[in-house]
């Protein structure tokens, strides 16, 4: 599984941080950082939530 | 929204039945939030708003009925009859009708007079947009008829917005950020008119003017309304269901045995908040959607009370406002970080010693960070001196 942020569309919300924070960081400069662009399959629920609950739709998950 | 979220949720927890989708829009599902942004800017096409792909909407497996209104429900015979004259009976129904906007009384034959909240709303008002009005009134400067103004003057058109609250927001944000509102507003070149009513909306076969209650009359081709939503409950009249102001369920979603609500028309008992909530986010229509989903397939003994932090975003012009949790104007109010003048800050709410709000101005990590604090149940002095 591979996370891929469409980054034209992140506009830094944060949701995915506050569901998967050791995947998804909001630094002080207000981008986006992806911790670990491949986590593991036990990691994947998590990661749809992600991808449902961004209000820019800008999540995909490859794999 | 909620509905296909539910579907969705029905599915992964291993329902193998027919589900109805009943939707009374002839649009697939789609997202809401650009409607009043990249959508009316036309920056953005029908195309890009899609909250599905007809693969994946195929794979649940749907009997899928749009452009069909629910007219009825009967809870002893559990039937539901549509407009297209079938009725079905069901085992399990969710509730996910959503709510419509409120109108001005007397201006359903006038053109021109608009709201917006539905895809075809929003293709409507971008006509009127793109023939190049003269002048726009918003009517109502919350948060819909802040985004439409900002979005009319991104197209470089003239804006009035009437509010009939002395400072915009300020039941929702707070007297001191509702006037950081207004300002922005103002330098963006919106012509704000605050603390007055709208007396008549006039013209003939379209509107000509709008007339406010302190005498002042003001040319305008497009009228935008924004003066907030009703939700939709009428066709459950003699259903059986309580209404009041939305479908009433219990902690867990449930308003009769085998019968949910979700999103904009359900109104539940918030347990964290100990009070009564019906939230009309885009956030809490999805997990509220998932949650009822998941409490039609459990017993009453192993359902869960849903006990979300509500969180919703604003984006007007440059500024991105976020709200988590539940606010009223009495609450304790502190500035943690930033300042007014910036306009980037963040501000906490206390009621009875405990965080119970955050407000950010383009401030989104400091504000999912102190939603968690919110779900945490920390103390109002302990989110104030925390290291974030």
């Amino acid at each position: 599984m591979k996370i891929v942020v469409d980054f034209d569309l992140c506009e830094s919300n944060a949701i995915c941080m506050q569901i998967a924070p050791d995947l998804f960081e909001v630094r002080d400069d207000d981008f986006l950082y992806v911790l670990n662009e491949q986590p593991g399959d036990d990691d994947r629920a998590r990661v749809e939530e992600c991808v449902q609950r961004c209000p820019k739709q800008a999540i995909s998950i490859e794999g | 929204m909620a509905g296909l979220r539910a579907a969705e949720a029905l599915r992964r927890g291993g329902f193998e039945e027919t589900i109805v989708l009943i939707g009374d829009e002839v649009h697939a599902p789609y997202d809401r939030p650009p409607l009043s942004k990249q959508i009316l800017s036309g920056d953005w096409q029908p195309d890009r708003i899609a909250l599905s792909t007809a693969d994946k909407l195929a794979d649940l497996d749907l009997d899928l009925r749009l452009g069909v209104r629910a007219t009825g429900f009967d809870l002893g015979s559990r039937v539901v009859t549509t407009d297209d004259g079938r009725s079905d009976r069901v085992d399990g129904l969710l509730i996910a009708t959503g709510s419509r906007c409120r109108t001005i009384p007397g201006t359903d034959d006038l053109d021109g007079v608009r709201v917006l909240r539905s895809l075809d709303d929003a293709l409507t008002l971008r006509d009127d947009f793109d023939a190049g009005p003269h002048r726009v009134v918003v009517v109502g400067a919350g948060f819909i008829g802040a985004e439409v103004a900002a979005t009319a003057r991104g197209r470089g058109l003239e804006v009035t917005m009437v509010e009939a609250l002395p400072v915009p927001l300020s039941r929702v944000l707070g007297h001191e950020i509702g006037v950081v509102c207004a300002e922005i507003h103002r330098e963006q070149g919106v012509d704000l008119r605050t603390g007055v009513g709208v007396d008549a909306i006039d013209g003939g076969d379209r509107v000509e003017r709008v007339v406010l209650s302190d005498g002042s009359v003001i040319a305008a081709d497009v009228v935008v309304v924004g003066i907030g939503v009703v939700p939709n409950t009428e066709w459950l009249a003699g259903s059986g269901l309580q209404i009041d102001d939305g479908v009433v369920c219990d902690a867990t979603c449930l308003a009769a045995p085998g019968v949910v609500a979700a999103g904009d028309v359900a109104r539940w008992p918030n347990q964290r908040f100990g009070e009564m909530m019906r939230v009309e986010h885009w956030d809490n229509a999805i997990e509220q959607g998932i949650h009822s989903a998941r409490r039609l397939l459990s017993t009453d003994s192993d359902a869960l009370a849903f006990t979300p932090v509500p969180w919703f975003w604003s984006d007007q012009y440059d500024r991105k406002i976020q709200l988590a949790g539940s606010v009223r104007p009495d609450d304790e109010c502190r500035i943690v970080t930033g300042s007014l003048e910036d306009r980037r800050f963040v501000t906490l709410y206390g009621r009875e010693g405990r965080l119970v709000g955050v407000v950010g101005f383009n401030r989104p990590r400091h504000v999912m960070q102190y939603k968690t604090m919110i779900q945490d149940d920390v103390s109002f002095a302990d989110a104030l001196t925390a290291e974030i």
